[in-house]
């Protein structure tokens, strides 16, 4: 399979890198790990007239936490999946990370896909969108008239479609910095390595003295989008996790689900799926606090 | 409209023109004359195509030729030195990795690649390595096999590691 014809334009400041996207805006496509561009173009889904190669840009490759303000995470554009799954610091502060990031495609995928070029492109079957919105996360947009924060629970506008501006370059997601009791995971069923999910499931929760102080549920392959669930988190807050609580919240997340039959399941079986996973999750947090 | 770019493929430079929508695995294939990396499915999926990009695996029909300028590129018929076959190769004869061969150049370089990053791996560590490489032959038995074989090889330890 060949892509269309295009004009490779290969930038090595940020600077020019968004002067160029300024001009050629509609045109132009960013090109990032080309793990999900690269599969479209040769199927011609996709054929930008001109591709901005950004992975000679400098400054996009932090992985590290800022303690400015609560405190939170910044991931570089061009933090690769592998990187984020062999990262101590996610092991250790940010579980629900820690946990999808080796679930994502496969290793050699991994080794070019990012985050960020993951929430851009914004598949409804992408694991990441579902692990931003449940940690309550953010974009950083840069343009060459201005750089803006983009929470994700504005940011996605569609399946594949996002609120970002074709002159804009998203440089990195931000991810607040956990609570002192805070727990996550993120549970997938996959047919195979490689798979997209058939349901995804994204949890994080923060406790005080036992009681739920935030919770976070973002659901994947379930809807035209990612989707946070916003009634089974709400249903949490200011109780314990005793297991009526857990019941509960997993009973909204399933209805909140939107899911459609195809060759990965029918739509009973996924919305099942999200139910068993959101109880599973919270009762591997409940069990992670009692450690 | 073409671009020139250099690249260190096997230890040689090699300068070529190319136009930027020619695909690494084109480049290496059909002008390098280097049919060792294999176009599977053409779609991202068995890997078959793998190559090694300064020592990390990529699949090479998911990447431009114009990417690699400037990199280090390590492909099957590198492997060997000197006349002398690499210990994954030798892993992959002595423990029949391998039957039709298809997806074996893919699989050596992966597993090279690994035992560079983690030179003593458990079953599970060159399971998970190789998930990306699909096999219609060989049941993967015998290619796990043969990485112990290599990872024996080149860092014989006193005692086998467990899980
Ligand atoms: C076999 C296979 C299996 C996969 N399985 C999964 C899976 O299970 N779960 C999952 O979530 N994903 C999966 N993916 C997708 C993979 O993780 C992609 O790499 C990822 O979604 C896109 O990241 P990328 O860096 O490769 O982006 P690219 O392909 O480079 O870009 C994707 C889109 O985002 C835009 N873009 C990228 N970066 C930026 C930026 N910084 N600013 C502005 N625009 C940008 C591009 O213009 C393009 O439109 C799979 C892919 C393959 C090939
Ligand atoms: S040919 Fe490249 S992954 Fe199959
Ligand atoms: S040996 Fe035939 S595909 Fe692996």
């Amino acid at each position: 399979m060949f892509p269309s014809e295009f004009e490779y334009l290969a930038p090595t400041t940020l600077d020019e890198a968004l002067s160029l996207l300024a001009e050629h805006a509609e045109d132009a496509k960013v090109l990032a790990g080309g793990q999900s561009l690269i599969p479209l173009m040769k199927l011609r889904f996709a054929a930008p007239a001109i591709l901005i190669d950004i992975n000679g840009l400098p400054g996009l490759s932090h992985l590290q936490e800022d303690k400015r303000g609560r405190g939170f995470l910044r991931i570089g554009a061009l933090v690769r999946n592998a990187a984020l799954e062999r990262s101590e610091l996610l092991k250790a502060r940010y579980p629900t990370m820690a946990a999808a990031a080796p679930l994502i495609s496969d290793p050699i995928v991994r080794n070019q896909g990012t985050l960020v070029g993951s929430l851009v492109h914004a598949d409804p079957q992408g694991d990441w969108g579902s692990v931003l919105l449940a940690l309550e996360g953010e974009v950083v947009a840069k343009s060459a008239t201005g750089e803006r924060r983009i929470p994700a629970t504005k940011f996605f506008d569609g399946p594949f479609t996002t609120v970002l501006r074709p002159d804009e370059l998203a440089v990195e997601a931000r991810v607040p910095a956990p609570g002192p009791r805070s727990f996550g995971t993120y549970l997938k069923l996959e047919r195979k390595v490689g798979d997209f999910a058939t349901v995804g499931v994204a949890v994080s929760v923060s406790t005080e003295r036992g009681v739920v102080t935030r919770a976070g549920i973002g659901l994947t392959g379930v809807g035209p989008a990612n989707i946070k669930a916003v009634d089974a988190e709400q249903a949490l807050v200011g109780h314990r996790l005793t297991d009526k609580a857990i019941r509960r919240a997993a009973e909204l997340a399933a209805a909140a689900s939107e899911p459609r039959t195809d060759v990965r399941g029918s739509a009973d079986y996924k919305r099942e799926v999200v139910r068993v996973y959101v109880a599973r999750g919270l009762h591997q947090a409940l069990a992670a606090k009692a450690a | 409209m073409h671009r020139s770019i250099t690249v260190t493929v096997n230890g040689q430079a090699r300068t070529a023109e190319v136009e930027p929508r020619m695909l690494l695995v084109h480049f290496l294939r059909e002008v390098l004359d280097l049919r060792g990396a294999h176009v599977g499915c053409d779609t991202t999926s068995c890997g078959a195509c793998a190559v090694l990009v300064d020592g990390v695996p990529v699949k090479s029909c998911t990447m431009f030729a114009v990417q690699v300028d400037g990199k280090s590129l390590t492909t099957v018929e590198g492997l060997a030195s000197n006349g002398q076959k690499h210990a994954i190769q030798e892993g992959f004869k002595e423990e029949h990795g391998l039957q039709c061969g298809f997806c074996t150049p893919a699989m050596m370089l992966v597993a090279s690649a690994l035992l560079e990053e983690n030179p003593n791996p458990s079953e599970r560590e060159i399971r998970w390595a190789i998930s990306g490489n699909l096999c219609r032959c060989t049941g993967y038995q015998n290619i796990v096999k043969a990485v112990q074989h290599a990872a024996a090889t080149l860092h014989p330890q006193p005692a086998g590691r467990t899980e």
